[in-house]
């Protein structure tokens, strides 16, 4: 069973032209997979969770009633990446299940999306946000350690509760990023393969060989990208997560949802007892 | 080009009697099953050695596929009647004479007495690139060769490409879309039928395939009704060898005219994309007009319009330019230019 299509270039050389395509399945199949053990896990065997109780910096700082989570700046890249997303992976894939239509132009059209999106992003996120809050710290790494020992029965001090994101979120932005970047730079690649107003075509760019790993790398990411955002569906769908949804819509949580998840120690808002405006917050992002 | 090898691969022959039966294996095998008509298009498949099938499904005898049947409002031409037969055939002389015409242009005599209706329309494109068994787009890989600085393209597309730069070589297939053909394709599923111009699908929606035609389907006839008969038709065909080629270009028209006007027309190309290519806008356009010299000469700068050369077939634009124009203002009244 190949992962990889190979063909012979007319210079006799074996070269990879893309992934194979059962791994479409593969992944539509494990993102299933993961939902429902997922959801099993939680309905019949999970514990309740548990944090460390530490009430001492709540008589410091007042939290308003709405704590404010995201931008709208950082609101509009997450709902047209997704836009962009789903365009990308129905337009991929789809053809490929047997429905046909003219996918190429709405495909990287999307992807042009996709790119100037994630250009934004990284700007934006790198100068006008908290560019460390979405990067794991040392404490989710002793925290994770803790909550593994809980896990397997083992004694093991209570985790703290999550800064601005919780550590899943955080191995999940990490993810994504690696498999996005590496959809989206051999995708601008691929422009050169097409018609299109960016680029002159120019298939000699690169070598057969390159160009199939290109294709590959391409492919392998689109098809992870399934996995993934059936995931990140699921979790957006939850009921426990919905709050989280809601702050990706309208920007803000509630203070009680703030207090249950997160540790004010570690993710601070604005502690203006005058003012329940949704927009308080020193890390807007 | 690619060589012939002569030695076709092992694969199991079938020879179905009924369509019942044809029907039956092409579901049984699906994708391994491989089609034979009159064997002109795949035997070069199999002597090549590219295509390599499981099963070769030869409908020789599948009497229900042969044979002209005329009745009050239709013309029904079973899929594996030849190309003489159609040519030569009194009602299409008489009434449809762009479809006697076209297949009359088909290749030379003894191919149109082995190649049939249905295999015409539905035979592969001619890019050698494609032929010759390079991993292309059209093979399932990631590249066109013929749309390279240094790809020979002088016979591809002008019109509607999308990555792969291949045509449709049919001749009778333009003729067709022009008589409002329908085409009947069976399966187990059961019975559909597609419009001509709706036969044939474009690389943006299917890059690997010319046509509808999906693992264990048949085209089983091709009905033409009565709504053309007796038209003024058109047929012209260029090719670079007058005895015995592909089209370079072809054009095909039917046209309806009252009180020196064209009242209705249909007008296809062939060879200029991937799929025949019914000009609606072209059709549209010289509705009302007189049939003459000035209107074709209109009708073929619109025929052209949004045409992109590759580096070699810059030429197939005042080809299709005049075809167009000649289809409509006839050989006498329209000169080239």
């Amino acid at each position: 069973m190949d992962l990889i299509q190979w063909a012979t270039s007319p210079w006799g050389q074996s070269v990879p032209i893309h992934i194979a395509w059962f791994l479409i399945w593969v992944s539509v199949i494990a993102g299933l997979s993961f939902l429902i053990v997922h959801a099993i896990y939680l309905r019949y065997f999970a514990k309740p969770r548990q944090f460390v109780s530490d009430q001492s910096i709540l008589d410091q700082i007042e939290i308003p009633a709405r704590v404010a989570r995201h931008s709208i700046a950082a609101r509009a890249f997450h709902w047209i990446m997704a836009a962009a997303m789903l365009v990308l992976l129905f337009t991929a894939f789809l053809p490929k299940a047997g429905i046909q239509f003219d996918w190429v132009t709405y495909h990287w059209i999307a992807g042009v999306v996709l790119t100037a999106s994630i250009i934004f992003h990284i700007f934006h996120a790198s100068f006008w946000q908290d560019f460390r809050s979405i990067w794991p710290d040392r404490i989710d790494m002793k925290d994770a350690w803790h909550r593994t020992l809980a896990l397997l029965g083992r004694p093991a001090p209570l985790p703290r509760k999550f800064a601005k994101y919780p550590l899943e979120n955080k191995l999940y932005h990490g993810v994504i990023m690696i498999v996005g970047l590496a959809v989206v730079v051999s995708g601008v690649f691929m422009m050169f393969r097409i018609r299109t107003i960016f680029f002159t075509r120019n298939p000699y760019l690169l070598s057969d060989m390159t160009w199939g790993m290109i294709y590959v790398l391409h492919g392998l990411a689109g098809v992870g990208l399934i996995a993934l955002v059936i995931v990140h569906i699921y979790f957006g769908v939850r009921p426990e997560k919905l709050p989280i949804t809601r702050s990706m819509i309208f920007g803000w949580m509630s203070r009680e949802f703030y207090l249950h998840e997160h540790d004010p120690a570690r993710w601070t808002v604005t502690a203006t007892r005058a003012s329940d405006a949704p927009f308080a917050s020193k890390s807007e992002d | 080009m690619a060589v012939i090898h002569d030695v076709m691969p092992a694969f199991e022959l079938l020879q179905p009697n009924s369509t019942d039966e044809a029907q039956s294996i092409l579901a049984r095998y699906g994708s391994d099953a491989w089609v034979l008509a009159g064997g002109l298009d795949s035997f070069d498949w199999l002597k090549d050695r590219i295509r390599k099938p499981r099963v070769v499904v030869d409908l020789s005898g599948v009497d229900e596929l042969r044979g002209i049947r005329v009745n009050s409002d239709a013309v029904e031409i079973g899929a594996m009647t030849t190309l003489t037969e159609v040519a030569q055939h009194p009602v299409f002389r008489e009434k449809y004479g762009v479809l006697a015409e076209a297949a009359s242009m088909v290749a030379s005599p003894q191919i149109r007495n082995q190649g049939t209706i249905g295999g015409n329309v539905s035979q592969d494109t001619r890019c050698w690139y494609y032929r010759a068994g390079w991993p292309c787009y059209r093979a399932g890989g990631n590249i066109c060769y013929a749309d390279t600085p240094e790809g020979r393209n002088r016979e591809h597309a002008i019109l509607g490409a999308d990555r792969c730069v291949a045509v449709n070589p049919s001749d009778t297939a333009p003729a067709l879309i022009v008589l409002d053909a329908k085409f009947v394709i069976r399966s187990q599923k059961g019975e559909r039928v597609v419009d001509a111009e709706d036969y044939f699908i474009d690389p943006n929606i299917d890059i690997t395939r010319l046509h509808v035609l999906q693992p264990g389907e048949l085209l089983a006839a091709v009905r033409i009704p009565s709504t053309w008969a007796g038209a003024r038709f058109y047929f012209e065909k260029i090719r670079d060898r007058n005895v015995w080629d592909f089209p370079l270009l072809n054009v095909a028209s039917a046209m309806f005219v009252s009180n020196d006007r064209i009242d209705h027309t249909r007008i296809a190309v062939n060879a200029a994309a991937a799929r025949p290519l019914r000009l609606k806008n072209v059709e549209t356009a010289i509705r009302g007009m007189p049939p003459d010299a000035a209107t074709g000469a209109m009708a073929g700068k619109l025929a052209v319009q949004g045409a992109v050369p590759l580096q070699f077939n810059a030429y197939k634009i005042p080809l299709m330019r005049n075809l167009v124009k000649r289809a409509i203002g006839g050989v006498e009244e329209a000169t080239w230019t």
